[in-house]
């Protein structure tokens, strides 16, 4: 079991949250002049990095926020949690579970 | 005090040789799809100057952590179609390995809650049919003559409503299976090479020559990758990306028991499949933990979720115990099919995605891989599974069939 803090609720088990999966995909910008390999890529391919991870989660039974969170998918300790309209941080000052 | 002298070592059932430096093809992962694509290659292709190279251990990896249930019940016909070879080929190894791996057609039923599931499960039996595979669809009495201990009352948070009944279907010792096919391998040439970590791809322009290994360099006509969860972290290093997410997915077993459970029960709804292995400890799996992880570990939570479903289907479950659990690392497709064929990558093909139900396709994913990587040409069968469908948008969605939540 993930302990994760939600940015507004704290730290709380893995159940209360739903995953997301990769973070910072954006929107393409102009939809209209992807070709089928490009959108192929925004709707189908993610990362799948081994190591820290940016990765969306949302506090479905508390806040129902979403958030980002920088995990390692080997060890699957969260090295940060921020919010939407913060930076990924850099991994040198991702301090562990806050 | 007397002590009995131990008996001999039995004879080992492959070489352990050095790495050459050259093979006309190179596979990445030796676990069952690799090993079985080696076998095809020299058996159907007389291409035996192979080298199957493991990071590890041969079969140690979701070869060794699977829950051994064979079945090929999928719903869209390009499933049924190769996971139904996978079953005709199933039925014929033990003796064409000349190796007994335990594998038996005791059926499989897959459980209905919902109408919603009772719907779905008519349909898949009716689309089954259609494609050649044996299927009934049961109604809740003859779900329980199938399978006595399973609880089928309506007394329960989610009652039986029916279920698919596939015969042939069934299990199969997963060690064993690698270890057969190994050994006949290794007969024929194959060079079966553990402790071998492929660190990079050596390429010409778009085309691969060869790998950079913790052993050195070893160059190859052609390369296919068999290495399941880790096969992103593979097509990362040779440039190109794959759309696969790697899951940890857990299963359990517990003590040994008196034979109780004569087939094989799966639950897409309240999540648990079931069997009883030959030495007598049950079985179970569940869904994937739904974060992305390489840990080989998931969380504590999904067992219990699981064991709660466990004992309300099974009530006589409610003494047993836990014995082990592990987990595996399973590459998952958004359309929970796999992935067999060319790569952005001359000569380099890839086999993945298969998910949670590599185990029971290990032939058909060997017999279409070593097909497709002899002739550079996808085999009828494999065709459907191209990289290219995420972009032409042919899916196949097997969620449903996949019976594990994703």
């Amino acid at each position: 079991m993930l302990l994760i803090t939600c940015p507004w609720c704290g730290p709380r088990d893995e159940t209360e949250y739903h995953y997301g999966g990769q973070a910072h995909v954006p929107y393409p910008e102009n939809p209209a002049e992807l070709d089928d390999r490009q959108w192929a890529e925004y709707v189908f391919y993610r990362d799948n990095h081994k190591g820290p991870f940016a990765e969306r989660w949302m506090h479905s039974t508390g806040c129902r926020r979403w958030f980002n969170v920088l995990r390692d998918t080997v060890s699957y300790e969260v090295l940060a949690v921020y919010r939407l309209d913060e930076p990924c941080p850099a991994l040198s000052q991702a301090g562990g579970n806050p | 005090m007397t002590t009995q002298p131990l008996p001999e070592h039995p004879d080992f059932l492959w070489r352990n040789p050095e790495p050459r430096s050259s093979y006309d093809v190179v596979i990445v992962g030796a676990g069952g799809h690799g090993l079985a694509t080696a076998y095809y290659l020299a058996k159907n292709h007389g291409i035996t100057n192979v080298a199957v190279l493991e990071k590890g251990w041969l079969a140690g990896g979701n070869m060794a952590r699977n829950t051994t249930i064979i079945r090929s019940n999928y719903l869209w016909d390009e499933s049924a179609a190769i996971y139904e070879h996978a079953l005709k080929l199933w039925e014929g190894l033990p003796e064409e390995l000349d190796y007994d791996f335990l594998f038996s057609q005791r059926g499989v039923l897959n459980l209905a809650h919902t109408l919603q599931d009772v719907r779905e499960g008519v349909r898949r039996v009716g689309a089954n049919r259609l494609n050649g595979v044996d299927a009934q669809w049961l109604e809740p009495d003859e779900v329980a003559k199938v399978c006595p201990i399973l609880n089928v009352s309506s007394d329960t948070r989610y009652p039986v409503l029916g279920a698919t009944f596939q015969p042939r279907a069934g299990i199969a010792k997963h060690d064993h299976v690698a270890w057969a096919l190994a050994r006949r391998a290794d007969e024929m040439g194959v060079d079966l090479i553990q402790g071998c970590e492929v660190t990079g791809f050596i390429k010409d322009g778009n085309r691969v020559v060869g790998v950079e290994t913790s052993r050195g360099r070893i160059r190859a006509g052609r390369i296919g990758l068999a290495a399941a969860g880790h096969s992103s972290e593979l097509a990362q290093r040779a440039g190109f990306r794959l759309p696969v997410q790697s899951h940890p997915l857990q299963a359990l077993v517990s003590e040994l028991h008196e034979p109780v459970h004569p087939t094989v029960v799966m639950s897409n709804h309240v999540h648990v499949y079931v069997s009883q292995a030959h030495k007598g400890e049950l079985v179970m799996g569940a869904g994937v933990d739904s974060y992305n992880g390489y840990g080989q570990r998931g969380s504590f939570h999904v067992i219990e979720h699981q064991m709660a479903a466990a004992v309300e289907l099974f009530p006589v479950f409610a003494r047993a115990h836990v014995l082990r659990t592990w987990g595996g690392v399973v590459d998952v497709t958004p359309d929970a099919s796999p992935l067999i064929g060319s790569t952005p990558v001359d000569n380099l093909y890839v086999n993945c995605g298969w998910g949670t139900g590599g185990f029971k396709a290990t032939p058909a994913a060997g017999w279409t891989f070593a097909h497709t990587i002899a002739t550079g040409e996808p085999h009828p069968l494999n065709a459907p599974f191209s990289l290219e469908r995420f972009t032409t948008g042919a899916l196949i969605d097997e969620h449903g069939a996949a019976a594990v939540a994703h």
